[in-house]
């Protein structure tokens, strides 16, 4: 694959399938090495008698605050996340802040101190960073970049080349809600509804199906920019098998789909922020399933699907009287600044 | 969900599936045409195809206002934004529609001040907040959109606002309808009647399909009950023998429509002597023009543009594809040099494309993707 777009767009930055492109076309090619390669959510090192899992991330939400929290938690749990859906528990983070001349030093307190509760939520210190400051209208108030590293826990056997047909697709909660709050925080719809971003650590989350499967734990992935949608056709494309979802049992709030309906949007293709994709052995889906339940956050999990032989490499959406379409990756940006 | 969940309900929707393959004549098959591209895109997402009898074929139809709107207006209206001082406002579907030099995003991400909004009026309150700046709409759609675009240059009228315009490209169905009738190309049984459209001009309009060529047409919602119910309507049709205009959408469209709307639209619009329609060639009275004492409220006669007509490159077949002579998959570059991403004609991005409903819902069982 090669990038060929002459400039750069947002909608390179959605996470969708001109980020690929970007990504794979020009980004990985140009900076290659087998670690890279790979493109995990976190990059696995071998590293003394295991393994250290380290990912990077960053934060343009628009605005900062929005119900439910604020870039400064989404900074923490967003890498908490990629590490935890690695088999890792955080060892530490380190935050990078660039800073707009003109943030009020309230809204910056008031950012670090839901970084902080953040932090001590998900059992993590923040420790170092650097700070710049760029003039007034190039940082839209600020914008955080967070990395994080861990040790990846050896009953964690990940990979998307595990996984096989029969295996069975779960969610630990509501589709949707993370993009959908951000776009009505933005105020320029006449859209008001009760939903709060789904931002949490999943770590717990995790860990319970860790213990719970064991190697019957094929794949986990945080679905943020570019849906579930996007995150089951990059696993399709990886494990060269088909996802078939059931539509219908995927959970999602009237308010979502509300919203999503009004807008012509796809609940799928929306971004999370406390939300996990697990592919479990058929064999462990109920223990899976009843553990997710069981953990805070996981209350909505359910099994939403399972892997096929064919067709191969695609994702399909079947619904309760048995129609069938492709869900596809993210094209365009319809909800850009989302995390 | 109300008015929702009970035309999305499973088993109406299998009975209704049931009730479709008994009243199929055997060895028969039926065309039917769904005009609107919303309905084309519903019965994609919904998966339809799969519950419907093999014998009916369902093919879509040009409904679609921004796949008919010709290359070249796409040009004039990425010319008014070149204007310093302009910033040029349209709906979010039409960002992504290639122009000769990029789409309006790729304009916008080379510094164009190009905005979406959800309704012309957020156009108007953008010209109210930016009084240095001049404001203009790029107006598309149907009847269903023409009604809140004349109530806006009503405002901007009220409000005295000068520094506002719209780039009108408000298109009528009836004469698209009419051109898929008499064109020798296509065979259809039947029409499933536009939803949306409808609900301005009422179903009135369409009395000239059985009236003059025999054909039954029901007027149709999109959810999936509406829209089987809408097949089975049809089909009922041509098994009684008859012809006749049915209305199945009646919990929002009026059989008269809606007659504010409609003297909205024509105290502030009239209509052209004729209109170049991508794939249909040009047709008379079928696209509407602002009137004479709307001027300095119409784009058209404030700025200087270039209306140079851009034919489609040669191997894109986007004019079949709109009749719905050719499926979206047999046009050669399907999937291959036009896709979402890398357009050469609006179906592929629109949201009542076909081409963009085919690529997005049905690829996996298409070879072409294989």
């Amino acid at each position: 694959m090669r990038f060929k777009d002459v400039q750069i767009e947002m909608a390179h930055g959605a996470g969708g399938k001109a980020s690929r492109r970007l990504v794979e076309g020009l980004i990985a090619p140009l900076l290659s090495n087998a670690t890279l390669d790979e493109l995990g959510d976190a990059a696995v090192l071998p590293f003394g008698a295991g393994r250290l899992a380290t990912t990077a991330d960053s934060f343009v939400v628009r605005p900062l605050r929005f119900p439910g929290g604020s870039i400064g938690e989404l900074a923490v749990n967003g890498t908490v996340n990629d590490l935890a859906v690695s088999g890792a528990r955080p060892l530490a983070l380190l935050a990078t802040f660039i800073l707009e001349a003109g943030l009020s030093t309230q809204t910056l307190r008031e950012e670090l101190e839901a970084l902080a509760a953040a932090a001590r939520r998900a059992g993590v210190s923040v420790i170092g960073g650097d700070t710049k400051v760029v003039e007034h209208g190039k940082a839209d108030g600020m914008y955080i970049s967070t990395f994080g590293f861990g040790t990846v826990d050896e009953r964690a056997l990940l990979a998307a080349g595990n996984v096989r047909p029969g295996d069975r697709v779960l969610v630990s909660g509501s589709v949707g809600d993370h993009g959908i709050t951000v776009l009505l925080a933005r105020g320029e719809l006449d859209l008001e509804a009760q939903l709060e971003s789904d931002t949490r650590p999943l770590t717990e989350l995790a860990f319970a199906l860790i213990d719970a499967c064991g190697d019957g734990l094929r794949w986990m992935r945080d679905p943020t920019r570019g849906g579930v949608a996007t995150a089951l056709n990059e696993l399709a494309r990886a494990c060269g098998h088909a996802v078939l979802i059931e539509e219908d049992s995927v959970p999602l709030r009237s308010e979502v789909r509300g919203a999503c309906e009004i807008l012509g949007l796809d609940p799928l293709h929306i971004a999370n922020e406390g939300c996990l994709l697990a592919i479990v052995a058929p064999q462990s889906a109920g223990a899976a399933l009843e553990v997710l339940q069981r953990t805070p956050g996981g209350e909505r999990a359910a099994d939403i699907g399972e892997i096929r032989e064919a067709p191969e490499r695609t994702v399909l959406g079947r619904n309760a009287y048995g129609g069938t379409r492709t869900i596809d990756m993210l094209v365009g940006d319809p909800l850009p600044r989302i995390c | 969900m109300k008015y929702v969940d009970e035309f999305r309900d499973p088993p109406v929707i299998v009975r209704l599936a049931r009730e479709l393959a008994h009243i199929v004549e055997p060895g028969r098959t039926y065309r039917i045409m769904e005009v609107c591209g919303g309905h084309t895109h519903a019965i994609y997402r919904h998966g339809l195809r799969d519950i419907l009898p093999p014998s009916i074929e369902l093919i879509h139809g040009p409904g679609c206002p921004v796949c008919v709107l010709p290359t070249g207006r796409v040009d004039d209206g990425l010319a008014i934004v070149a204007n310093p001082g302009t910033i040029l406002t349209c709906f979010g579907d039409m960002m992504r529609v290639p122009g000769s030099l990029g789409t309006p995003l790729e304009h916008k991400a080379r510094g164009a001040d190009i905005r979406m909004v959800y309704s012309p009026l957020d156009a108007l309150r953008i010209a109210q907040e930016n009084p240095q700046h001049h404001v203009s709409f790029f107006a598309i759609g149907f009847e269903t959109t023409a009604p809140s675009t004349a109530l806006t240059l009503l405002r901007a009228r009220e409000l005295g606002l000068t520094n506002f315009s719209v780039f009108c490209n408000h298109v009528t169905i009836v004469p698209a309808i009419r051109a898929i009738l008499e064109s020798p190309d296509m065979r259809l049984d039947g029409f499933i009647g536009p939803g949306h459209v409808s609900t301005v001009s009422g179903c009135r309009p369409y009395e000239f399909v059985p009236r003059d060529y025999g054909k039954p047409l029901v007027v149709s919602g999109f959810e999936p009950v509406d829209i089987l119910e809408g097949v089975l309507m049809v089909l009922r049709q041509l098994r009684a023998g008859e012809a006749k205009v049915e209305n199945q959408y009646r919990r929002i469209v009026p059989w008269d429509g809606n007659p504010a709307a409609l003297r909205a639209i024509f105290s502030v619009f009239e209509l052209r002597p004729y209109f170049e329609w991508r794939g249909l060639g040009f047709i008379s009275q079928s696209a509407l023009k602002i009137r004479s004492e709307f001027a300095q409220w119409d784009a058209e006669a404030r700025f200087e543009l270039p209306g140079v007509r851009v034919t489609d490159p040669k191997a894109a077949q986007c004019g079949e594809v709109l009749k719905g002579v050719l499926k979206p998959a047999q046009c050669k570059l399907f999937g291959r040099e036009c896709n979402p991403e890398h357009p050469v004609g609006a179906l592929m991005v629109s949201s009542e494309g076909a081409c963009a409903a085919y690529y997005r819902y049905v690829h996996h069982a298409d070879p072409v993707f294989a």
